[in-house]
C-alpha cells in the first residue's frame, strides 16, 4: 500500500502553515521528513494519519493494506502515549482488545512483538518503572502489534539521550532489515535523517513548502557511524536548513 | 582575587536545597491528639479551665462508653451512616456523571456550568426548609440534602479532572483507531480518578456536616439528634460525645478514601 500527498496545504486560522506539498509514499521505504521548528512536519504527519484536517489538498491510499492489518495507519509518538496504569502487556493489549482481539491470540502477539523489540522481560512491568528508551520500545511494538502498513513517526527519538538514541536507532534498522516496513518518520536531528531515510524531504520554514527530496541508495544496514558518504549528505541537509533555520528562529522573536 | 600576596581559603559550600517535600508522619497525629486530651484533662483536674469552658475528656469518655453499653449508640449511629451512605452515594455518583457529560460535551458543558456555578455557593442547609416542603419531614429529604451538598463539589472535580487528562493519550487512542466508548472508559476515566477522587474526600466531609443539619431538624435518632438535645439541655459531655463520634467518622472516610486510593491508583509513583 503506497501514499500519496496531493497539494497539502494547511492553515490555522489567518496563518498559513504549509502549502501545496506533493509527495509519494512508497510501500517498503522510510521517508523522512525534516525542517526548521514550526514547519509543519508534525502537523503534516497528523494530516497524514487522518489526526488532523487539512485546509486543502488530500491523502490518498494506492492499494489495499495487507489483510493481517489491523490498523493500517499507525503512530508513534515524541512522547510514548503510554497508558501509566496499564503494564507493558495492558498496553500492548488495549490496542488490541477493541479489534477483537483476546485471550490466547492477544497473547501470541503480545509475546511475538515483546520478544522483537527485547522485552520479554519487562512484560508486566508499569511505564514508571521502565526508563526512555525502554518506554519507546514499549510503543514501538504496540505498534508493531498491529500490523500497520504504514507507520508513522512522529520525533520517536527526540525525547530521549543520545546513547539510547543510537541504540534504539540500530533496532529500528535491525526490524526493517528482517521486515520491511513503510514509515515517515518526522525529526528535527539530521543524523537520524540520515541514518534511517531511503529519501528525506526537506521542508521550508513557515509556510513549509518541499524545498529538496534527497535520495540515498545506501541499504540501511551498512550505514555505520561515520560513513562519509552519509555524512557528506547530513552536511547537504545542514546547508538546505541553516537559512532557514536562521530565519525560522528570527521570526519566532518577531510573533 | 585581586590581592597580590593573596592566601587560598577552604570553605565546605552550605548547602541551601532540601525542604519543600513535605512526609506524612502517622505517629505524629496521635502525639498531638494525646497532647491536647492530656492538656485539657489537667487543666480541668487542676481548675485553670473550668469545668463550664469545656468537659473533662475522661468523663467525655464514660459518657461514650455509657452510650455504647446502654446500645444507644448504635441507634443514633445507623440511621446517620445510613443517610450519610444513601445521600452520599446519590450526590456523587449523580455528580461523577454529570462532571463526565461537561468533561466530554459542549453541549453539556455550554449549559450546565453556569447553573453549577449558580448552586454551587448556595448555602445548602439554608434550602432544608425547602427539601421539607418538596419531600416531606422523613428520610427522604434528608438523603436529598446530603446528596445536593456533595452533587456539586463531585461535579466541579470531575470536570476539572476530565479536562487535565492528558490529551496525547486521548490522540494515542484515536490513532489506534479504539471506539468512543473504549476511550473513554480505558483512557479518560483513569486518567481523570485522582482527581475524582480527591474531589470526593472534599464532597463527603461536606455530606458529614450536612448529615447533622439535616438531623437536626425532624430527626429522633441520628448523631445530629443526639448533639442537638445534648445542646439544648447544655449537656458538655454529651455533646463533645457527638463531636467526638464525627470526628471519628470523619476521619475513618477519610482513611477509607485513601485506601481506595492505594488500590486504584497504585500506578503513580
Amino acid at each position: 500500500m503506497d501514499l500519496r500527498l496531493q497539494g497539502i496545504g494547511h492553515q490555522y486560522g489567518s496563518m498559513e502553515i504549509m502549502q501545496d506539498i506533493n509527495l509519494d509514499i512508497p510501500a517498503g521505504k522510510i521517508v523522512c521528513i525534516v525542517g526548521p521548528s514550526g514547519c509543519g512536519k508534525s502537523t503534516l504527519l497528523r494530516i497524514i494519519g487522518g489526526l488532523e484536517k487539512a485546509t486543502s489538498g488530500r491523502v490518498i491510499q494506492i492499494g489495499e493494506p495487507p489483510s493481517e492489518s489491523i490498523n493500517p495507519l499507525t503512530y508513534i509518538f515524541q512522547d510514548f502515549a503510554l497508558l501509566p496504569w496499564r503494564t507493558v502487556e495492558g498496553n500492548i493489549s488495549l490496542v488490541l482488545e477493541d479489534h477483537g482481539i483476546r485471550g490466547s491470540k492477544a497473547n501470541a502477539i503480545i509475546t511475538d512483538v515483546l520478544a522483537r523489540t527485547k522485552l520479554t522481560d519487562f512484560r508486566k512491568a508499569y511505564p514508571k518503572q521502565l526508563s526512555g528508551g525502554m518506554k519507546q520500545r514499549v510503543a514501538i511494538s504496540r505498534a508493531l502489534a498491529v500490523k500497520p502498513a504504514v507507520m508513522l513517526m512522529d520525533e520517536p527519538l527526540s525525547a530521549l539521550d543520545s546513547q539510547t538514541r543510537e541504540l534504539l536507532m540500530d533496532d529500528l534498522i535491525n526490524l526493517w532489515t528482517r521486515e520491511p516496513f513503510t514509515a515517515v518518520y518526522v525529526t528535527h536531528n539530521l543524523n537520524e535523517a540520515v541514518r534511517l531515510g531511503h529519501s528525506i524531504v526537506v521542508l521550508s520554514r513557515r509556510p513549509g513548502k518541499i524545498r529538496e527530496v534527497v535520495d540515498i541508495a545506501t541499504p540501511l544496514a551498512d550505514r555505520k557511524l561515520g560513513d562519509v558518504e552519509l555524512e557528506r549528505q547530513q552536511e547537504h541537509l545542514w546547508n538546505l536548513m541553516r537559512e532557514e533555520a536562521v530565519e525560522a528562529d528570527k521570526e519566532l522573536i518577531d510573533v | 582575587m585581586s590581592n597580590s600576596n593573596h592566601v587560598t581559603t577552604e570553605k565546605t559550600i552550605d548547602f541551601r536545597g532540601g525542604g519543600f517535600a513535605p512526609k506524612s508522619k502517622k505517629w505524629l497525629g496521635f502525639v498531638v491528639f494525646f497532647f491536647i486530651l492530656a492538656f485539657i484533662e489537667i487543666g480541668t483536674r487542676v481548675g485553670f479551665i473550668s469545668n463550664l469552658t469545656l468537659p473533662r475528656p475522661s468523663d467525655v469518655f464514660t459518657t461514650f462508653l455509657e452510650l455504647w453499653e446502654s446500645g444507644l449508640l448504635w441507634e443514633h449511629l445507623i440511621p446517620s451512616l445510613t443517610r450519610l451512605f444513601v445521600g452520599a452515594s446519590i450526590g456523587s455518583s449523580l455528580g461523577i456523571c454529570v462532571g463526565i457529560l461537561i468533561g466530554l460535551f459542549s453541549l453539556a458543558r455550554g449549559s450546565l456550568v453556569p447553573v453549577i456555578a449558580a448552586i454551587f455557593p448556595i448555602p445548602k442547609i439554608a434550602l432544608l426548609p425547602l427539601f421539607v416542603i418538596w419531600f416531606g419531614i422523613d428520610e427522604t429529604s434528608k438523603y436529598a440534602l446530603i446528596a445536593f451538598g456533595t452533587f456539586t463539589p463531585t461535579v466541579v472535580a470531575t470536570y476539572g479532572a476530565v479536562d487535565n487528562v492528558d490529551r496525547s493519550l486521548i490522540r494515542m487512542g484515536q490513532s489506534f483507531s479504539l471506539s468512543w466508548f473504549s476511550i473513554v472508559t480505558k483512557i479518560v476515566l483513569p486518567g481523570a480518578m485522582p482527581g475524582i477522587l480527591s474531589g470526593l474526600r472534599i464532597s463527603l466531609a461536606i455530606a458529614i456536616i450536612l448529615l447533622v443539619a439535616a438531623e437536626m431538624l425532624g430527626a429522633e435518632y441520628g448523631i445530629g439528634a443526639y448533639i442537638l438535645e445534648a445542646g439544648s439541655l447544655y449537656n458538655l459531655e454529651r455533646l463533645f460525645t457527638g463531636v467526638a463520634i464525627l470526628s471519628i467518622l470523619g476521619v475513618s472516610v477519610s482513611a477509607t478514601i485513601g485506601m481506595v486510593e492505594n488500590r486504584l491508583l497504585d500506578w503513580r509513583t
